[in-house]
């Protein structure tokens, strides 16, 4: 029994048919990547799982509950977070207070009108948020504007931002892309350490590096079907996932 | 039947209106991506157009007659229009009477120009602003254009009689073959639908038939793409804008007969249409041509005595309460596209 | 001090000081001098300053928070002004009731129109909130004749029942009051050649208005104010964060619409009428601009930007040609008219023209408003005395 289970999805955009009959087994505590050519279906996937879109058919439960028909933010706090493409950070608000948000939406819930309290008494989600933002090594731009951020600050920002949360189940999508080799490898080693801190992560990613240097399982996707899934080695020397990378290149 | 028939017609001049402006607000808004406050001001002048021509028409030189005197014995002052002088007495007179119409050629360049300034001197600049920003400085520039006009023409509405051969009425019903004296329709309204249709069918041909339209339109569909193609899409919106100011400031001219220009005849059609152009959905130039003929149509109903009998105050408040219904069940209006302002 | 740190303490300390000392300190120009007509030291004006202030601060919660961005705000204040003058009629002509239930119509009314409106954000938000007050506006006029007494405005009347107070006294209108002080009472001080006025009504104004303030700061400075800054900065990311946005913004905005309702029934508080143009677009249109003006997300700037609004339109509103020759009488008769004549269609009716135009510059050039001209005028001299550090600014500050 695994940790978030999806079953039989199905999702139709007008003629096209995104995701087909998907069926994934995510595994508590493990690092399931999802790969694939562009446009095999695997952003959709992740919408599915964030309530940003609904399937068609199908089930997708998480921890025994249905995340079908439910808000992102009921989502979320069920412990579900989602790093995304394009970072989605607060641009207009400091490094610390895009960290104390979710910290809050973590400790208060979904909403809560706290309105005489400042933020500065808040001591204990302040530590916390710092001590975060130290582990993505950002402490020391605390107090600086988001928006000015490189877009690999930004990115691992946003992984604060999930982590903070002490989510169950870490969604990422394409971690890595845009970002230079140093950049990737820095990322790589920083989802390496809070591996450790036992967050089951499903990953869509290209980088094939990144891919096989964290993943315990893989899914690989092609026209919205789950064409192959198995252990990284496996994976490797499948010839269906060659081909579908090499089809998908041709197309 | 026949009383259903003069509601139409009675709400056909005011939906005209609204359709004109928000088919201007949704051509801006489609194109250049900009929320115009300031687009029932252009309505505005062009029925200003009307009255300074009027005024310069009947522009008179003071001569003393020796033949006439007052009824105190004195020689009598009599003023004769430039116009009659140069024209002689009767194409003079009839050139007067006929000034409402003739504004229109006088509104098409002032129109133009209202809008190229407009454009290159102030919209161009809030392209990458937000939302916000444009609804604020438009909003600002409206109350200025409004102000001016207030001083130079003060603050009471201004009759603009249409010519005498449009004014009265006739009996529509009897056109029809309905009983006689039911249905009595002013002749300028009928004439305000036809010109008002024509100005649409004109502007609809426009961007369906000319290379010119056609890549406006692609550029309201996607103005990146557009762009990247090397076309200049932002000289064509420049084009673009100022079109729409001359169809508020025509919509406005033949508006004047209807309604006496006032200085805050703007802002009360802005709101209006406004809200007709979210009915219709944002972008969408059909949707603010029908939604604005039926909202007109829609008011003229609810104004019905019977109506407003039963539901009183509901002839004040039925757009609006349109507009809310809509908003809150179909979200991209009656014909909007997805995604347009909902970020 | 009152659980403020440092920089907002000191903020606090100099509106409460401006506020208490404003009849000294707008009233600069001796009595009967050709300046005095530039003096603002008196109750009437100077309680429209407050009030337009706290009508403002409540807007900028919205507004300079989330962004919504309402054209709507007057309808909250029209309602106070209305539920104001019914407990006047009905109860009692002391003003805590009133101000009471203002505040509490007013809220209970921005509830409604918030938790429609808010199913929908950016334009469609504005032009929700516009319907509402204009149709609040269209009934207040005609329908709502029996509780809004139409165009004539609701005032208060010698037969009105009054329960816990007299209908009249001596035949007319007892004046409003708090427990017994009139809110027109005055105290007037005369030093040398200057006349300054101490208004009850003025300085009832001012405790509401600085605690709306204090209320004010404590929001901006809290988790709920993050929140909402949140709600304007990334509404997306919010809601995958955990966080339920739609309810942030209903409390901003029932928040404000208490603010406005409070505005409502201070100035019945200070002159028992209400009118439906009150409720009319373009005073919500006002609301925005003072908000803007100051600036917006800032705490200060709707304080002064209603003051400025609400000053200029008073002082512009009664200069006329006679004044402005007397000014330029210095000037050579040529130059004098020509002077007057330019000058002459922004003064006097003309107010709104210049309001306008000053708007347009301030949204073109200062989008932040007068505190951001503020700041950019430090900025300068500090680069000039050649202290300051660059990198320090280059980071704008937090709202402050």
């Amino acid at each position: 029994m695994g940790i978030l289970e999806v079953n039989d999805v199905n999702k139709r955009f007008g003629g096209l048919q995104a995701l087909n009959s998907v069926t994934l087994d995510v595994e508590e505590g493990k690092v399931h990547a999802i790969i694939g050519p562009n446009g095999a279906g695997k952003s959709t996937l992740l919408n599915c799982f964030v309530g940003r879109l609904v399937p068609d058919t199908g089930t997708v439960m998480f921890n025994g509950q249905s995340l079908l028909g439910i808000k992102p933010h009921e989502i979320n706090q069920t412990g579900v977070s989602r790093v995304f493409q394009t970072p989605e950070i607060f641009e207009e608000m400091t490094l610390i207070e895009n960290v104390m948000i979710p910290a809050f939406a973590h400790r208060d819930g979904a909403f809560k009108v706290n309105f005489w309290g400042g933020v500065s008494e808040e001591g204990e989600v302040g530590d916390r948020a710092e001590a975060m933002l130290a582990q993505v090594d950002l402490a020391d731009k605390k107090d600086t504007l988001a928006g000015s951020l490189s877009r690999g600050d930004k990115r691992r920002l946003e992984l604060a931002m999930c982590l903070v949360q002490e989510p169950k189940l870490l969604l990422l999508d394409e971690p890595t892309a845009g970002m230079s080799r140093a950049d990737t490898n820095n990322t790589i080693d920083l989802l390496k350490r809070i591996g450790e801190m036992g967050i089951t992560k499903v990953v869509i990613e290209h980088d094939m590096h990144v891919v096989f240097s964290l993943a315990h399982k893989i899914s690989v996707l092609a026209q919205g079907t789950v064409i192959a899934e198995g252990l990284p080695d496996e994976i490797k020397g499948d010839p269906r996932v060659q081909e579908a990378y090499l089809g998908g290149a041709h197309v | 039947m026949d009383a259903i028939l003069l509601q139409i017609l009675n709400g056909l001049d005011k939906g005209s209106a609204y359709a004109l402006i928000a088919l201007g607000l949704t051509l801006i808004f489609g194109t250049l991506g900009v929320v115009n406050f300031a687009h029932g001001a252009l309505f505005m002048i062009g029925a200003f157009c009307a009255v300074v021509l009027s005024r310069l028409l009947t522009l008179s030189s003071v001569s003393i007659d020796p033949e006439k005197v007052d009824f105190l014995g004195k020689p009598l002052k009599v003023e004769t229009p430039y116009v009659e002088l140069w024209f002689g007495p009767e194409v003079g007179a009839a050139i007067i009477n006929w000034s409402v119409p003739l504004a229109i050629l006088f509104a098409i360049p002032i129109m133009a120009l209202v809008g190229l300034a407009m454009e290159r001197g102030l919209i161009k600049y809030f392209y990458k602003r937000p939302h916000a920003d444009q609804i604020l400085v438009t909003f600002g520039l409206a109350i200025v254009l409004q102000e001016v006009i207030k001083y130079f023409f003060g603050a009471n509405p201004i009759p603009t009689p249409a010519p005498d051969a449009f004014s009265g009425s006739f009996d529509f019903g009897a056109m029809i073959g309905m009983d006689p004296n039911v249905i009595i329709y002013p002749y300028w309204r009928i004439v305000y639908f036809l010109f008002a249709i024509g100005i649409i069918g004109a502007v609809f041909s426009f961007l369906q038939f000319t290379t010119f339209g056609m890549v406006v339109r692609a550029g309201m569909a996607d103005r990146e793409t557009v762009g990247l193609l090397g076309i200049n899409i932002d000289r064509r919106f420049t084009v673009m804008f100022a079109l729409a100011a001359i169809v508020a400031g025509l919509a406005g001219v033949m508006y004047a007969p209807i309604n006496s220009p006032n200085y805050h005849m703007g802002m009360d059609f802005l709101v209006l249409s406004f809200v007709v152009v979210v009915v219709g959905g944002m972008g969408s130039l059909p949707g603010a041509v029908v939604a604005g003929f039926l909202l007109g149509i829609l008011e003229s109903f609810a104004s019905m005595a019977q109506v407003v009998a039963f539901l009183p105050g509901i002839n004040q408040i039925i757009i609006y309460l349109v507009a809310i219904v809509i908003l809150l069940t179909r979200p991209r209006g009656l014909m909007g596209r997805k995604g347009v302002m909902e970020s | 001090m009152l659980a403020l740190d440092k920089k907002d303490t000191t903020l606090f300390l100099i509106v409460l000081a401006a506020v208490i000392f404003a009849p000294f300190l707008l009233n600069p120009f001796p009595e009967g001098s050709e300046l005095a007509q530039f003096n603002a030291g008196y109750p009437d004006l100077l309680q429209r300053f407050l009030i337009f202030g706290i009508f403002a601060i409540g807007f900028n919660i919205l507004f300079g928070l989330t962004g919504y961005l309402s054209f709507g705000h007057a309808a909250f204040l029209g309602v106070g002004s209305y539920a104001g003058v019914w407990m006047m009629k009905l109860l009692t002509m002391n003003v805590v009731p009133a101000i009471l239930m203002s505040i509490v119509f007013a809220g209970l009314f921005s509830l409604l129109v918030g938790y429609i409106s808010l199913r929908r954000s950016g334009i469609y938000f504005s032009i929700l909130t516009l319907a509402f007050a204009q149709m609040s506006f269209a009934l207040a006029y005609s329908v709502l004749t029996p509780i809004t007494n139409g165009e004539t405005g609701l005032q208060l009347a010698l037969d009105d029942p009054r329960v816990l107070g007299v209908s009249q006294v001596n035949g007319s209108i007892p004046p409003t009051n708090l427990f017994g002080l009139p809110m027109r009472e005055s105290f007037e001080l005369t030093m040398g050649g200057w006349v300054f006025t101490f208004n009850a009504g003025y300085y009832l104004c001012a405790v509401f208005m600085m605690v709306a303030f204090y209320l004010a700061i404590r929001i901006f400075r809290s988790p709920f104010g993050m929140m909402l800054r949140a709600v304007k900065s990334n509404q997306q990311r919010m809601n995958y964060t955990g966080l339920n946005s739609r309810p942030y913004t209903l409390a901003a905005f029932v928040i404000s619409g208490m603010y406005a309702g409070l505005a409502g029934g201070l100035m019945v508080a200070m002159d028992p009428l209400a009118g439906a143009e009150r409720m009319q677009w373009t005073a919500s249109g006002e609301v925005v601009l003072m908000t803007i003006l100051g600036g917006a997300g800032t705490l200060i700037g709707p304080v002064l930007g209603a003051g400025f609004i609400k000053y200029f339109e008073n002082i512009f509103s009664k200069i006329n040609d006679n004044i402005l020759h007397q000014w330029f009488a210095f000037l050579p008769d040529g130059l004098e008219d020509a002077l007057v004549f330019v000058i002459h269609p922004f003064i006097g009716k003309g107010w709104h023209l210049t309001l306008g135009i000053m708007f347009m510059l301030i949204v073109i050039f200062l989008p932040g408003g007068i505190v951001e001209g503020f700041r950019r005028l430090a900025q300068i001299g500090r680069r000039g005395t050649g202290g300051g550090k660059k990198s320090a600014d280059a980071v704008p500050a937090p709202a402050e």
